[in-house]
């Protein structure tokens, strides 16, 4: 019992001549701070009388790790560097995709995200879908409801995993890498539809405001549809499913035609000759068209083997 | 058809290494598909073909060297793992 107490304060001068060493002090900290923790908290109450100097020795020591300049400088010197690495991370990142762009996104508010699942769900009544400018900046999507935002995909994206997950656990065909293997191919669904979509509005030479995450958000639509449809069927059963598919799959298509159409088909160049875009409206319907059909199937696809 | 991260990168490499061995003189210049065919329209239409022409182009430029990189490192996985 002596032998690992022993063991512990043979260890604490070695932990102790570690720390210049520079920023593997953060490391040197918590791997020895914490058995030290643990045994010392152990020793306290399996020997409360037995070796009070043993103790004060120990706490003594902890606090001289803390107290001691060498130490202290060391952990300064590795925040600095963690800070540093942050900084790092963060403008790579803003090379690659602009945050203050996907901030945009998320900026929503309850009363936008209820109006715009009532229309997800049931758009034939929606009249204006124009999306408002102001002083040509798009609105955020607290003030236009019409805007595309990205927190209503990602929400919808990850209750549709959970919802797999119950649906197959409710079917005792649960487990952890299913859960995995769903999310994964939803993912991929929704970076195979993106990539479509964007190669062939630049095999057309469509001149639009459609930004990559606007196409990530209309392909994220297809989520919410798709939780609908899963929970009609784990309630109703097999024709509750296919009601739902039926009307899930008629309103996002209703919904991606009237708000594709506002983006891409008026978005003629400003000196477009006659001859020259005969043949681009048509193929810009066709790609409005088939990106529309393309969500029921994929919703058929993603949820027929959830609901058995 | 359960797909994997895995599988879309497998996907992605495959489809640039094809993009990539197109030949310029052996066989796009044959079907009419080469860099010196593409300045035909003026205008701000250029057509599928014209961007379709440019795509495969650039795509053969920017990405000639990253796959030299991706592809060594792929094949000492495969063999190393299987």
């Amino acid at each position: 019992m002596d032998l690992p107490h022993h063991g512990y304060r043979a260890t604490k001068p070695r932990a102790r001549a570690a720390p210049p060493a520079g920023d593997s002090v953060l490391f040197e900290d918590t791997s020895s701070a914490a058995p030290a923790m643990n045994s010392q908290g152990y020793y306290t109450s399996g020997y409360n009388m037995g070796g009070p100097s043993d103790d004060m020795q120990g706490g003594g020591g902890m606090n001289n790790l803390f107290a001691d300049p060498v130490a202290n400088a060391a952990m300064m010197y590795g925040s600095n560097l963690a800070n540093q690495g942050k900084d790092m991370v963060n403008k790579e990142i803003s090379r690659f995709m602009s945050v203050n762009k996907l901030k945009y996104f998320f900026a929503v508010d309850t009363r936008y995200v209820l109006k715009k699942l009532m229309i997800l769900m049931f758009p034939y009544t929606h009249q204006d879908w124009e999306v408002r400018y102001h002083r040509d900046t798009p609105l955020t999507p607290r003030q236009d409801v019409n805007a595309s935002d990205l927190y209503i995909p990602t929400m919808a994206f990850i209750t549709y995993i959970l919802l797999a997950g119950m649906a197959l656990g409710i079917q005792k065909r649960f487990s952890p890498e299913v859960l995995g293997l769903c999310a994964s191919t939803a993912l991929v669904w929704v970076i195979i539809e993106v990539l479509v979509m964007l190669l062939s509005l630049y095999l057309l030479t469509v001149h639009t405001d459609l930004s990559t995450f606007d196409l990530i958000a209309y392909s994220g639509y297809k989520y919410v549809g798709m939780i609908f449809t899963v929970l009609c069927g784990l309630l109703f059963g097999s024709d509750g499913y296919f009601v739902a598919l039926a009307w899930s799959s008629f309103a996002l298509m209703f919904f991606i035609v009237r708000s594709l159409k506002m983006k891409i088909l008026p978005s003629l160049s400003s000196d477009s000759m006659g001859m020259g875009s005969n043949a681009k409206p048509q193929l810009r319907l066709y790609i409005t068209v088939a990106s529309a059909l393309f969500q029921p199937i994929i919703i058929y696809w993603l949820t027929s083997h959830l609901v058995r | 058809m359960a797909f994997t991260l895995y599988s879309l990168i497998q996907t992605a490499i495959l489809c640039i290494n094809a993009v990539a061995v197109l030949h310029e003189e052996r066989f796009l210049s044959k079907i009419g598909w080469g860099v010196d065919q593409s300045v035909g329209g003026f205008g701000d239409e250029p057509g599928i073909k014209v961007q379709l022409m440019n795509l495969i182009r650039s795509v053969r430029t920017v990405m000639r060297v990253p796959l030299i990189a991706v592809n060594s490192v792929c094949i000492v996985l495969l063999l190393l793992f299987g």
